[in-house]
Parts: C-alpha cells; sequence; structure tokens
C-alpha cells in the first residue's frame, strides 16, 4: 500500500508541480534544499549565488555543502544508501550516477523533464542530453556544466614563432620542439610548450585517454575505449593505447620539470601567467584566461589532436588511417574527442522528501535554463562550461563577458567540432568507476610516468585490475550498462 | 572483629528483610568494587575498541559494499589478503620481484646467520619456551624485513608500502632521535640563550602535519619558492624533487622530521636534567672527556627514557599519512606512499575489505616490531639497570 502510495505520488507530482505553473514568490516557503557539490567558489559558487536568487523567487533555501572532490562520491553513497539522508541533492560528476542509479538511489526526473517547456530540452546538445543526463534511456541528471576536454593553444606563441597549431599529436612534438624554453611572457625566463597536470591522485587519468583515444577509437561513440563490447573484457593491452601512453610520457619533455607533482590548480597558475603555449584542459581555459592580464583572448581551442595511425581491431596493430578503418576522419586524421568527467551535473535524492525533491528540480532547471546558464558558462569563476546549441550560436554573451570576437569565435568552434564528432568517446559510467580510474589506472599511470614500469606491464596491471573489479560487480551488469552508456542494446 | 558475609543482626523484625538485603548488596558490592569501577573502562573499550578490532578483521574475508538500506556481505575467505600479497597488489604493498642482486643476498644471508646465531645463543642459556616463542616470531619478521630489502630496495627494485614505511619509521625516526638528542644536549648545557632556543625547538610541534605539509611543499617549490634563486644558482634548475622518488621520499622525511624532532628534544632534554650533577663533576674533577662522561654516565641514565620515546615514535610513525597525501599525494608513482595511505585510498574508493586487509597487515608488522624492541631493547636494558 505504502509502495503504492509512493508510485502514485511519483506520477502525480510531476503533474502537480506542472499545475501549478512557473516558479513564483512564496511557492516553496520553509522549503530547504540541502545541496552537496565540491569546495567553492567553483561550482558551489555558482550553485550558492544561484540559490540566493531563487529562495528570492520561490522562497526555498538553497544551502549548499562543501565537501573535498575526493570525499563527494562516499559520501553520497553512504548518505543516501544507509538512510541518513542530510542530503537532498547533488552537483557531482555524472559518471557516477549509474551507480547510485542502480542501488535505486535517486529520482526519476524523466516525467518532470518531459513536462517542463521551460528548460528547452532539445537546446541541451545531443550528448549531454543522450548521454550525459540519462541511465537507461531514463533522464536522473540535469547537466550544470559541459566537461571534455579540448587542445588549447597561444595563438601569439606559435604566430610569434611562425607555427600552424598542429591537428595531430606528430605535428604537436614539431611544435614543441620549435617552441619550448623561449620566453612567452616576457619575463626573460624560458617558458614551456606543454603544461599538463600530471601529479598522482589528482585527474591525470582524464588527460591520458584524451590522449590516447585517437588512436583507439575510430568507428564512432558506440565502439568505446574501456571494454570490449562482445566480450565485457578491458579493451588493454592494445597498441592504441600502449600509443597514447608513450606520447602523454614523452609530452613531458617540453613541460615543466615538476609536472609530476603539479595538479590542475598549479598547471592553471602557469598558463594564466603565460609560461604555458599548449594545453589539454576543459573549457575553463578561455574563460578564466579573461582574468589575467597576460593572456587574455589569448588562447586558440580545437578539438583533441587526432592520428593518421590507429589500433585496428582485427589486426590488433597500429596501422595507417584508410576510408574503412577510420570512417569519420578529417582530412585522413582520425579525431576523438573525449567527454573527460561529463560534467558538473545535479541528481536529487528519491528518497527525498516529495516536496523537496519537487523544489529541487524546480531549482535545477532553473538553473539549467538558457536564461541562467547561458551567462553562468561565460564566467570563467563559476567552472560551467557550455552544454546548450544556444550557448554555442549566441555570440554576444561571451563578448560581454570580455572575449574578441575572435577568441570567442575559436573557442565555441573547437567545442562545436568536438560535440559534433560523431567519434565522440564517452567517458566511462558504470558501477565502480571509481575504482576503474581513480584508483587503479591512477596508480598505474602515476607508476608509469615515474618510470616504475613499461607501457606493457602498465596496460597489463591495468587489465587484471580491472578484471578483478569487473568480476567483483558481476560481468553482465556491469556490460550490460557500459554498452548502455554507448547507446548499445543491452544484450550482445 | 566481625568476619565477613556474616553480619550482625540488631535492627527490628519489621526491617529487617530490607536490611539484610541492603547490607547482602552492600557486601556485594564491596567485594566487587574493583570489578565495578573497570567495568565502565572495559564497556568503552569494548564498545570503541575491541569491537571495531574483530569487525574490522572479519570485514577482511569480505567483499563488502554499500546497498540501499544496508550493506551486501560476500565471504571471500582469504581473497583479499591473497590479492595484496601474491595477487594484483603485491608491487603495491611489498613492492617488485625481478631478481635478487649480489648486494640483496648479502644483505639476506648476513641476518639470515644472525637470526640464527641469536636463537642459538638464547638457547645455550636460560631456554624457556615461550621466550624461544617470542624471540623466533621476532627473527622470522627480521628475516622477512630483510628479504623484503634484500629483494628491492637492495636488488634496485621497485618497493612498495611495507618497506616505505618501514624507511620512513626506522630510519627517519632514528635520525630524528639523533639529532633531538643533540639539541637536547646542547640546550642542556649552561650555554647564552638556551631558554630561547627551547622555545624556537618546540614551536613545531604545535603546529598540525596538514599545515606542515603545506608549509614545506611551499618551502620546497623549485620555481616560487624562497630557495629557487639558490636552487638556480646551484644549477639544479631542471632537478624537480616531486619528480624524483630518492628526493621525494627525503623531502616527506625532512617535513616530518621538522615536525618530531621537537618531541624528541623535549622529552631527551626532561631526561637530560634529571641526569645525576653529582656524577657528572665528579668524572670532570677525576679528568674524564666529555665523550667519556656522555657514553659511560649520561647515556646509561638517559637510555630508559631515550628508549621509550623511540617506541613512542615508531608507534606513531606507522600512522604517518597526512604528510606525504599532501607533499606528494604518494608520488612519483607510489615512491612515498605508506601502508596508511595505501589503506586510506581503498577506503576512498569504497573498498573497505581491501582497506581493512591493509590495515591489519599494518597492525601485525607494527605490533611485531614495536613489542620486540620493547622486549629486547627496552627491558632487557631496564633489567641490566
Amino acid at each position: 500500500m505504502k509502495l503504492l502510495f509512493k508510485k502514485l505520488l511519483g506520477i502525480f507530482v510531476p503533474f502537480m508541480l506542472l499545475a501549478s505553473g512557473p516558479v513564483h514568490a512564496g511557492k516553496f516557503d520553509g522549503i530547504t534544499i540541502r545541496v552537496l557539490s565540491r569546495p567553492g567558489p567553483v561550482i558551489s559558487g555558482a550553485v550558492d549565488m544561484r540559490g540566493k536568487k531563487f529562495t528570492e523567487l520561490t522562497g526555498a533555501k538553497v544551502i549548499v555543502l562543501e565537501l573535498p572532490f575526493s570525499e563527494l562520491f562516499n559520501k553520497v553513497l553512504t548518505d543516501w544508501s544507509q538512510g541518513t539522508n542530510s542530503i537532498d541533492a547533488a552537483v557531482t560528476s555524472s559518471a557516477w550516477v549509474p551507480e547510485l542509479v542502480d542501488m535505486g538511489l535517486v529520482a526519476d526526473l524523466s516525467d518532470f523533464v518531459a513536462n517542463d517547456p521551460g528548460l528547452k530540452l532539445d537546446d541541451i546538445t545531443e550528448y549531454f542530453r543522450e548521454f550525459n543526463q540519462k541511465v537507461n534511456g531514463k533522464t536522473y541528471t540535469l547537466t550544470l556544466d559541459g566537461d571534455f576536454h579540448m587542445f588549447y593553444y597561444r595563438t601569439d606563441v606559435l604566430n610569434r614563432f611562425s607555427q600552424e597549431p598542429p591537428t595531430t599529436w606528430d605535428e604537436w612534438f614539431e611544435v614543441a620542439k620549435a617552441i619550448h624554453g623561449k620566453d612567452y611572457n616576457g619575463d626573460g625566463e624560458p617558458d614551456y610548450a606543454s603544461c599538463a597536470f600530471k601529479k598522482r591522485a589528482t585527474q591525470s587519468y582524464f588527460t591520458v585517454w584524451s590522449v590516447a583515444s585517437a588512436f583507439i577509437q575510430t568507428k564512432g561513440t558506440s565502439q568505446g575505449v574501456f571494454f570490449d563490447t562482445k566480450t565485457g573484457k578491458p579493451s588493454l593491452p592494445n597498441p592504441g593505447f600502449a600509443e597514447g601512453l608513450r606520447v602523454y610520457k614523452e609530452m613531458g619533455k617540453y613541460g615543466p620539470a615538476d609536472e609530476l607533482n603539479m595538479d590542475i590548480a598549479d598547471i592553471r597558475a602557469l598558463y594564466l601567467a603565460g609560461r604555458c603555449a599548449m594545453v589539454i584542459e576543459w573549457g575553463d581555459t578561455s574563460p578564466l584566461a579573461l582574468e589575467s592580464d597576460t593572456v587574455r583572448n589569448l588562447w586558440g581551442a580545437s578539438q583533441m589532436l587526432g592520428s593518421t595511425r590507429v589500433w585496428n581491431r582485427d589486426t590488433n596493430r597500429l596501422e595507417q588511417c584508410n576510408p574503412t578503418l577510420c570512417p569519420h576522419a578529417i582530412n585522413g586524421v582520425n579525431h576523438a574527442p573525449f567527454g573527460a568527467f561529463g560534467g558538473w551535473s545535479a541528481y536529487i535524492n528519491k528518497n527525498a522528501d516529495p516536496k523537496v525533491i519537487q523544489a529541487a528540480y524546480e531549482f535545477f532547471s532553473y538553473m539549467n535554463a538558457p536564461e541562467q546558464s547561458n551567462i553562468d558558462v561565460t564566467q570563467g569563476w563559476t567552472g560551467f562550461n557550455p552544454y546548450r546549441t544556444s550557448q554555442f550560436e549566441d555570440i554576444d554573451n561571451w563578448l560581454e563577458a570580455g572575449f574578441t570576437r575572435a577568441s570567442a569565435a575559436a573557442y565555441l568552434n573547437g567545442m562545436k567540432q568536438s560535440l559534433s564528432n560523431p567519434n565522440f568517446v564517452s567517458d566511462l559510467r558504470i558501477p565502480g568507476a571509481a575504482q576503474y580510474t581513480s584508483v587503479i589506472l591512477d596508480t598505474e599511470l602515476a607508476r608509469y610516468l615515474a618510470g616504475e614500469i613499461n607501457e606493457e606491464q602498465t596496460m597489463a596491471n591495468i587489465a587484471e585490475a580491472w578484471e578483478e573489479v569487473t568480476e567483483d560487480f558481476g560481468r553482465e551488469k556491469q556490460m550490460k550498462l557500459y554498452r548502455a552508456t554507448l547507446g548499445l542494446k543491452a544484450h550482445y | 572483629m566481625q568476619g565477613r558475609g556474616q553480619p550482625e543482626s540488631t535492627t527490628p523484625a519489621g526491617s529487617l528483610f530490607s536490611s539484610a538485603t541492603g547490607s547482602n548488596l552492600s557486601e556485594w558490592v564491596d567485594r566487587h568494587s574493583r570489578q565495578l569501577f573497570i567495568f565502565p573502562a572495559v564497556f568503552l573499550i569494548l564498545v570503541f575498541s575491541i569491537f571495531p578490532l574483530v569487525a574490522s578483521l572479519l570485514i577482511t574475508f569480505t567483499r563488502i559494499r554499500p546497498r540501499a538500506g544496508g550493506y551486501q556481505i560476500r565471504w571471500v575467505g582469504f581473497k583479499n589478503f591473497k590479492k595484496l600479497f601474491t595477487g594484483s597488489e603485491q608491487y603495491h604493498l611489498l613492492g617488485t620481484f625481478e631478481g635478487i642482486g649480489i648486494f640483496g643476498w648479502v644483505v639476506i644471508v648476513v641476518t639470515a646467520v644472525a637470526m640464527i646465531y641469536w636463537l642459538y645463543r638464547y638457547s645455550q642459556q636460560d631456554f624457556r619456551l615461550v621466550g624461544f616463542a617470542g624471540r623466533l616470531i621476532t627473527a622470522s619478521a627480521t628475516f622477512g624485513i630483510a628479504v623484503l630489502f634484500g629483494a628491492t630496495l637492495f636488488s634496485g627494485n621497485n618497493f612498495g608500502t611495507i618497506p616505505m614505511t618501514l624507511i620512513y619509521v626506522l630510519l627517519g625516526c632514528s635520525v630524528q632521535f639523533l639529532i633531538g638528542l643533540g639539541l637536547a644536549y646542547l640546550c642542556s648545557l649552561p650555554i647564552a640563550g638556551r631558554a630561547f632556543f627551547r622555545v624556537v625547538f618546540f614551536v613545531p610541534l604545535m603546529i598540525t602535519p596538514v599545515g606542515i605539509a603545506y608549509q614545506w611543499r611551499m618551502l620546497a617549490d623549485m620555481r616560487l619558492g624562497p630557495v629557487t634563486p639558490l636552487w638556480h644558482w646551484a644549477g639544479l634548475g631542471e632537478f624537480a624533487w616531486g619528480s624524483n622518488a630518492l628526493a621525494a621520499r627525503l623531502m616527506v622525511m625532512v617535513a616530518d622530521g621538522w615536525m618530531w624532532i621537537p618531541f624528541m628534544f623535549v622529552v631527551m632534554l626532561a631526561a637530560l636534567e634529571t641526569v645525576s650533577r653529582d656524577q657528572v663533576e665528579a668524572a670532570e674533577v677525576d679528568g674524564a672527556g666529555k665523550w667519556f662522561i656522555f657514553r659511560d654516565i649520561t647515556w646509561p641514565q638517559i637510555a630508559p627514557v631515550a628508549g621509550t620515546v623511540v617506541l613512542i615514535r615508531w608507534i606513531e610513525g606507522f600512522k604517518l599519512v597526512d604528510i606525504p597525501n599532501v607533499m606528494t599525494n604518494g608520488g612519483p608513482g607510489i615512491a612515498t606512499e605508506t601502508l596508511t595511505m595505501h589503506s586510506w585510498t581503498r577506503w576512498r574508493s569504497l573498498d573497505f575489505a581491501g582497506s581493512s586487509a591493509v590495515a591489519y597487515t599494518l597492525l601485525v608488522v607494527a605490533v611485531i616490531i614495536c613489542v620486540s624492541f620493547f622486549n629486547f631493547v627496552i627491558r632487557k636494558h631496564a633489567h641490566r639497570l
């Protein structure tokens, strides 16, 4: 009976919500929404800012709770699974949501979304609408931030040394050799062609996929890079990832000496001070550069670099691209932009009070709506990056934020290039994602970069440890979800 | 005199029963007062110490994962330990074994001979089974450590979190003790400004370890730190300690030492203050040199304190996690990672069973080493005095 009541409530609440019309003052008086996110001002500062505005509009009080990035998933999982329910909603990586959904902890937002014209769902680009927000075809999250890696380069530095922006990794090394050690910011110190965050237990494991994907995935998003979609075994070892590892390590020759002990904050401080010529980063680089007198509007951007040599899964060798092997190649170059992290996304505790669920949904819908988000993504401090078509098309907001027309065009074109690429690589979004990547991959990658092990050992160790995690969670279940995240049928 | 349990009955008949009951209870309380007084402490220890200890031990034999409304637990036997000692986590816990070099063999053989000789000597003296069993455990553990170091560190192979933790504990704490003792000795001498130095040397102990780790991370920054000009002047501009395993380990030990040397200093200074001045002055009158006075008069009097302070530091040292976590995140690779950090990273990824298995390994290693040190160094020395 209780279950039936809950189900009926689940069906009727969205309709009641719609019947109640748009947000208005006093609508949620007395309701408090406790939202968990990372330490501010990035992300949580923006949630807090919009929360105050939402309070003025509806009366709902939004309290933002902050925890270090590495503690976020544990907190949400234990709080919701053990019935503490001290958190009503979370703004974290969308990659963690499938595990929470699998445990029945996240509110299904499908009906809310389907009946929310203010959300302008069709304006959200396909990857974020269909992959990032959904699990098994149902919507569980609302995207607040479009995260994927792009390649950034200093236009002034490349011009000064007569270099063209590279499109492949081979070209990248040629440019790096030509410009490394030169002074880019006029302080008399030699600067770095490349800056990459490689410190252990930070976010280095994202970047290695951004580098390696071009060598691994050629036939579209459904091919995937992490597992064999037919056998469920890890895709490693393979010559594509081996090449990615080699390139990633080799990049260090053109970077700071202490790169292995630098996290993303260290790298951002360096490139905002004008000391880096090329970086692999999320969409924050150009908006952040607006805050720097040294590099404002000096960053060009493109989709992640590609390769003319790719892994042929039939022969298990690196081979030259051809129309059969690389159907999505551009001028013979295979690009595979990686949806690193997936973006900060909002989701709601299924066991929260129905009124709070309703208020939380309206709050995130308010944040996600173009009227708010199209402004937020232009502000570097928010940490939010574009994910709506209108954000790519409407250049005025970017000009207003301080972009020049040229730099805004370069930045947005890079984004559009990436998101419209049919060979876009989806991040790992299955239960145990944290163990597969931030523990196993991260540790082995750190050992490889430190010179403890070679490419073959690195891949063998990762594959062995991944198999243990897969067996632990159950191969059938894992592969069903993995295939779903690639847009494939659950069974094979 | 009235015998126990035989109260003299002088109460009126109407209140006989209640009075006798009260008296019996009072006697019972009297008889069990020791147990009753201890009970709250025992209860608290059982609830907050023994229960978690037993529960975490049981967890090591399972795979445990949160699920809606509770935990999903699956019995896996020794699988978690197998993974650590012989499986995919062996490199992480012990190190990589790719052949033992000559130096490694020398270390292993010398240790084996020394341990056999030690056991043989004991068996020839006052042999007792319990004593021999204890020594056998210590000798086996020492040999195990020698094999571990012989096959990894002394053979040029990478080593894992057990050897790294032992280096931090045994080598790091020894150096801290020597420096702390040296500073305490200097401050015990009648030199100018010693009161000032006593305060200055004590300050780092009052700072939180995370603060110290950030402080050293900034101090040792080779691009923006205060020593950067000196670093470049020395021609080391392209050298980064954070990318070099040996240098990173050294930096962690320096930061840890900076924090804990004051502890050694304070305790040893207190011990030095208690050394009999009469004996020292008598020795000086007899013409004894400073070294001889320290070796033959001062050291025997401060040795028990020295042993205890080292033991306390070892126990503390096994728990080192904050400094390497902030300074290097355990890197480069896993070069600076300790056992506690190993356990913590497992816990952080919700691998509770793997984390508990590492924690129990740490417990066993720490207990064997600390108990051995207490039995065969501190207690033995105390008996001699």
